[in-house]
Parts: structure tokens; sequence; C-alpha cells
């Protein structure tokens, strides 16, 4: 029997295990928001805005493992998720986005909220289509969820005109797919894995770099085993954080730009590098001239076009993670690595990852406070100096996980992201990190948060500023402070050096804010009152609550690799 | 930097031409020509793709190909024997006799055809390599003042293996 459109698109969800989309209407898709009226097994969010749409689905495709599923309306329904695109695929969350589209025949009539949407995000989506045939709508379905989830995750789009909605066609949904072009790798190269071996066996001073490849293909507990049989140091990037345990013995800390001092001088005294799920982003290596001088380097990733991209590799092997691992488990034999652990940890001494404790709240203490007062968890951060104190102070472990937009670095990232993890974790505290700045970008979420019973926890650090740029300013622009301080008005004076007697009063007050949303707010300034916030706040379950610190404008993220220097060449004061 | 050639299975789809050549452009890709056209199954086209690069950016562009969905295979030709042929008119107007009995001769030295020929004015169909193609325009350049040229771009197809002869 022939069904409409509408209705198949809620069949193929459903069989697709979808249970909650995060979705917005418009005149485009009216006729698929009919059909999900008439159902009651997948759950529909209605956020306020599309670009924190796409972030929840994001958050909760993150947190859960699902595809993440959204549907928007034609137009700026559909261009309004372009920036959640790039981020997704940036950082290889596996979503659907469907967007409305107008009929068939209207389309290159620069019809009412036409856009060409699937040629605008072709670079930063893993694949879009635009559904022009009804006969064709299941298998397209079938395909983005497939090439959403397989391989190297990212995100889909689907652009589905309204007339093919409405039109009956064929009522089944395909239950496999083969795709020519798409052939998801799913073996690794024995001989290459044993070279790779041989070189981690007879390294002197050898080295794990963790990325988020670790995490993408869940394999924390193989890489646990591979770090305590062979007894080899783990850095980790940003995106990797959480794949070793942070308390575990053989953990050093991040790498990279804000990197811990002995992870970064590890890596450049290693003799073989063994890289796991990581692009080699510029974030890590610094000046490629001078990335991991002394070392072989092993790379395995699922993508093909990550390996030698950035960085040649010598031993490049394409598999996944998970796979990998566990082979290179059964040939694993102990090593001593003990001269050159306590060369790091002699490394580590010397310049340790510590703020100072002389006076005030220090962001430090709000992370280490964060790290007691929760042991099972999921962290989101929004993008600047916060993101990076989380990156270096949280601790991470099998029962915490970290999300955050590592590779787009979108502003407004982190508040959606949390109420997505929220939906799809509601028994765990969600706990959002985000910075006065970031947290304006979707702070309309706040009713999300509410009217969704998502009440995430937003631990706000602010310090009237957007500090990640006011620290670039401070070191490198002589205080030259252009757009940065969050209290300008149009009276200040043009040329301010920084806060002063006459700066007006920071905008908004966030505890009002927080309180025209029936949500709770705490405000703290002084270290003392941390950890009896948090754990007012967990009391919290019936509306989300807003802790603001009030920190020092002056705190600046160290130590710090200028771009494009050698990860060796670290300000560390 | 070489040039180098790719011959590249698609499939035959709205957007794919413009998801291709939108690598090229979004990843600063120094694309010298890309042809493309159906092949024998219907729901298949082939582009013939020059590119200039080095070592290092040419294997990120088979990989960055390879990794679309739409990308059926891709062929690295640039080392391999191949038959390799490009399209080309030119039209030469304001001729004199002799200029005609030039072209006439340019055209026999080329082993290109005259396809047409008016009162003053001479029209060129050549299939020639590219380079050849770049050799016969330096020439045309050279004589005549009026030149109009149009080029196909290069397509490549691998020679007969030897094993087959």
């Amino acid at each position: 029997m022939d069904i409409t459109g509408r209705k198949l698109f809620v069949r193929a969800l459903l069989e697709e295990g979808v249970d909650t989309i995060f979705g917005y209407p418009g005149g485009m898709v009216t006729d698929i928001m009919d059909e999900l009226y008439k159902q009651e097994d997948i759950r529909l969010i209605l956020p306020r805005h599309e670009q924190a749409l796409i972030h929840e689905a994001e958050g909760y495709a993150k947190s859960t493992g699902k595809v993440g599923v959204c549907l928007v309306t034609s137009g700026p329904g559909a261009t309004n998720t372009i920036t959640g695109l790039a981020d997704a695929h940036y950082d290889n969350i596996p979503l659907v986005c469907f967007t409305g589209q107008v009929p068939l025949n209207l389309i290159g009539n620069d019809a009412f909220q036409e856009v060409d949407i699937v040629g605008m995000t072709r670079s930063i989506t893993k694949y879009g289509v635009t559904v022009r045939d009804r006969k064709d709508l299941g298998k397209i379905i079938k395909m983005a969820f497939y090439i959403a989830k397989t391989g190297k995750p990212g995100p889909v789009l689907v652009d589905i005109p309204k007339d093919i909605q409405i039109q009956s066609g064929d009522s089944k949904y395909p239950q496999t797919i083969s795709i020519r072009g798409y052939k998801p790798n799913e073996g690794v190269h024995i001989g290459q894995l044993k070279k790779a071996y041989k070189l981690l066996k007879s390294a002197e001073k050898p080295l794990i770099l963790a990325g988020g490849g670790i995490l993408l293909g869940r394999a924390q507990k193989e890489l646990k085993t591979l770090v305590e049989t062979m007894r080899i140091p783990v850095v980790t990037t940003v995106m990797g954080k959480g794949a070793l345990p942070a308390d575990h013995p053989f953990y050093i800390g991040n790498s990279g730009m804000h990197g811990k001092y002995a992870a970064n001088i590890a890596v450049s005294e290693c003799d073989v590098l063994f890289s796991i799920g990581t692009r080699f982003n510029d974030r890590i290596t610094g000046d490629l001239n001078e990335f991991a001088p002394h070392a072989k380097i092993v790379h395995i990733d699922i993508d093909t076009a990550s390996i030698s991209r950035n960085v040649v590799v010598d031993v490049p092997i394409v598999a996944d993670a998970k796979l990998a691992l566990s082979k290179l488990n059964e040939w694993a034999e102990a090593k001593d690595t003990r001269h050159w652990m306590a060369q790091i940890h002699q490394w580590n001494n010397e310049n340790p990852l510590e703020m100072r404790r002389d006076k005030g709240m220090t962001p430090q203490m709000i992370m280490e406070a964060i790290n007691e007062e929760f042991d099972s968890c999921v962290i989101t951060t929004d993008v600047g100096q916060h993101q990076m104190w989380a990156a270096q102070y949280l601790e991470m472990n099998e029962k915490k996980q970290f999300i955050t937009s590592g590779g787009l670095g979108t502003m407004g990232f982190g508040f959606p992201a949390a109420i997505g993890a929220k939906i799809g974790n509601p028994d765990k505290p969600v706990i959002c990190i985000t910075g006065d700045g970031g947290f304006q970008m979707n702070m309309q979420e706040m009713v999300t948060s509410v009217a969704e019973g998502a009440p995430v926890i937003i631990c706000l650090l602010n310090n009237q500023y957007l500090g990640m740029v006011r620290q670039m300013q401070q070191l490198f622009y002589g205080k030259r402070y252009e757009a940065t301080c969050l209290r300008k008005r149009a009276a200040c004076p043009a040329n301010c050096k920084g806060k002063n007697k006459d700066c007006p009063p920071y905008l908004p007050d966030f505890m009002q804010f927080a309180k025209a949303y029936g949500a709770h707010g705490i405000r703290v300034e002084n270290e003392k009152e941390i950890a009896a916030a948090l754990k007012e706040a967990r009391t919290y379950t019936d509306a989300p609550t807003i802790i603001e610190f009030i920190i020092s404008s002056d705190e600046i993220v160290l130590p710090m690799v200028q771009g494009g220097n050698p990860m060796s060449n670290m300000i560390l004061k | 930097m070489k040039n180098r050639w790719i011959a590249l299975y698609v499939e035959n789809e709205v957007g794919v031409l413009a998801k291709v050549s939108g690598l090229f452009s979004g990843k600063s890709y120094n694309l010298q020509s890309l042809t493309v056209g159906t092949t024998e199954d219907e729901t298949v086209s082939r582009m013939t793709i020059c590119v200039a690069s080095d070592d290092i950016t040419f294997e990120q562009i088979k990989k960055q190909l390879n990794r679309m969905v739409e990308v059926i295979k891709v062929i690295d030709l640039t080392n391999v024997q191949m038959h390799m042929k490009e399209i080309l008119f030119a039209k030469i107007t304001h001729c004199t006799k002799a200029d005609q009995a030039e072209l006439f001769q340019i055209a026999q030295a080329f082993k290109v055809e005259v396809a047409d020929m008016g009162k003053d004015s001479v029209l060129l169909e050549c299939k020639l390599t590219e380079r050849r193609n770049n050799d016969l325009i330096a020439l045309l350049k050279s004589r005549f003042k009026n030149i109009e040229v149009v080029r196909g771009g290069a397509v490549a197809i691998e020679s007969i293996s030897t094993s087959c002869r």
C-alpha cells in the first residue's frame, strides 16, 4: 500500500530507533510536524533558535552515542543550522539534519524561504542531498543514518521539498543499504600494525598521543590495557580528554597550545610518538617543522585523509581505534619505561599546572570543586578561557564525560549542548562550564532547559570580558582592549586601557535573568562559597541553575604557546 | 609542482560537479582542467582532472576525493600509459589569401582539420594533447591578430595493458 512521504518519514525515524528529535516548525515542515503530532514514540524538543537546536542535537548525540536528529524549515531555518553543521563536521558528531524545502517546481524561483542549503553546506557535511523523487525518500533517509554514524561520523543533511512530503509512494523503508562510493574501513592492516608495535617495543622514550578518535571509537578500555601492559605514558588532545582516566599513573595531561608543560616537552623529546585518532591540528603541533623532532610517528586513524596531512608519519594505519588497539593488545608485552617516566615527572615538578592561591577565587579552584562534587556527570564547555581551564584542570574518567567544541571553536555551543546531553541523560548531572561572552550567544535556551525539564547546572565564569581575546590583547597588543570589554557602553572613552572606577555596571544581571525564566541563580564571589554553591545547585531538580562566579578579569590561561611557535617554546608565567 | 592526472568515477547526480570543484577551490588546490561526461553506464559520470601540485598535496587530493560519498573510484593516471586528447577550435578571421595558405600549412604540420572556411576566415578543429594545443595557440597568436579559441579540457583513458595485446 502506498503512503505519503510524511508518513514514511516518521516510519523511517522509528525504524532507526529515534526517540528524540530537535525540531523547529516553519512553512515547509508543517506536514511532517502534523504527522509527528499523531504519534507518541518520538519526543520533539522545541528549542528557541535553530543554531541552539543543532548544538542540542550535538550534545545529545555525543553524550548518548546515538545519531542526533534535527528538523527545521527551509530558508532561515536551514541557514541557522550552518554553524552547527560545521561544528559537527569538525568534531565528527553523527547528526542527520532534515530541512524542509519549497516544492520542486518552485526551486530556483527565489521562492519565499527558498535557499540552496545543500549547496551552501557541501563543504561542511559528510553528505547532503535534496530528495527529488518520492520513490527515493526511504533510501535517502536510510543512507543518511548509515553515513552519519559509520566510519568517521559526521553530519548529513537531507533536504525534503514540501511536495515530496505530501506525495504518495512506496511504504517500505529499506533494512539495509549499500553505497558503491562509500565503504567505511572495517579492517586493519596487520603488517602495518606489526611495524608500529615493533617501533613501540624498541622505543626508549615512547609516548601515546590520544585524540578524540579514542572516545568516538569507544576504545578507552583498550587504550588503558595497552598503556598498562606496555607502561607507556599518554598525552591527550583537548578532544581526547578522558581517553585515559585523569588519575591514571601513566596519564600526563593535555598537549598543545594550552597544554601541560610536561606533556609538550614529552612530545618534543619522545623517540616514538604513537598517535591515535587525532588530526594533528595546528593547536596540537605548533610549528610543524619542530613538532616531535626526534620521533618516529605512528598514526592510527579511521580517516585516510587525516593521515600524513599535516604531519608526515612513518607508519600510517587506517583503522578503527578499538579494532587496532585490541589487536595490539594481543601482542603487547611489558616494557621498562621507568627512566622515561621519571624524566616526565621531573618536568612536571619543574612546571606543574597550577594557579596562585594567595588571593581571591581562581578558575582552578572552581574546576577542582567541580571535580570533587561530581563523580558521575557530563560536562560541556563553551569556547574561550574557561574552556581551556576546564581542559586543564577537570579530571575525567569512565563516568565523567567532557564535551566541547574543539575543531570549530563555536561560542554559544556549551549551554545548548548541555541541554541536549541532559535530555539524553536525565539521571546524570549535566554541568555547562561557560563564560559570560559565550553564554550570551545562546542564552535564550534558558526556556528550553526549563520547559523541556532539562535542569542543567550552568557554571558561568564571569570576568566581564571576552577573555581569550583580551588575553591576546594583554600579551601581544599593548593592552588595547578593543571590542572585548562587555561592560563597554557608547559613553566610554575610546582608548580605554582596562577597568577603572567609572566603568558602567555589567549587563545583564544573570541573577535577574535566571529569575525571569523561573530558574535558580547563585552568585559566588568568594572561593569559600564554591563548594556550597555546587551542592545547592544539585538540589534543584525542577529547573536549571546559573552559578555565576565573579572572577578577576586579569586571570589568563597559562601555559601558552603562541600560534606558529614550536611546542617547546611555552610562555609559562 | 607538476601536472598530474586523475580519472574520477562519480555518481551522475545533481551537485556532484559542484562538490568536486568546490573541494579544489575550498582547499586551494591548483586545478588545471576538469572535464566531465557520462559513461557507458548512465548512472556514472567520469571526470578527467588535471591538477598542478607537489607529491604530498596530490596524495591528499586523492584521499579527499576518495572520501566523498558520491565518488566511486579515483584512478591516478599520472604515471601510467594513457591516451589523452583535448578538443580545440580556433577561428581565425580577417585573413588574407596568404594567411589562409599559411593556416593550411599549419593544419598540415599539426595534423589538425580545417573544419570550415569563409572568404577571409578559417576554422581549425584540433584533437591534440593539451601541450600540443598550447603550442598551436602560441604559434597562431604569433602569426595572426584575430583569433577566437575554445578548448574543451583534456580527456584521458588508460592504454590497453600489454598483457591484453
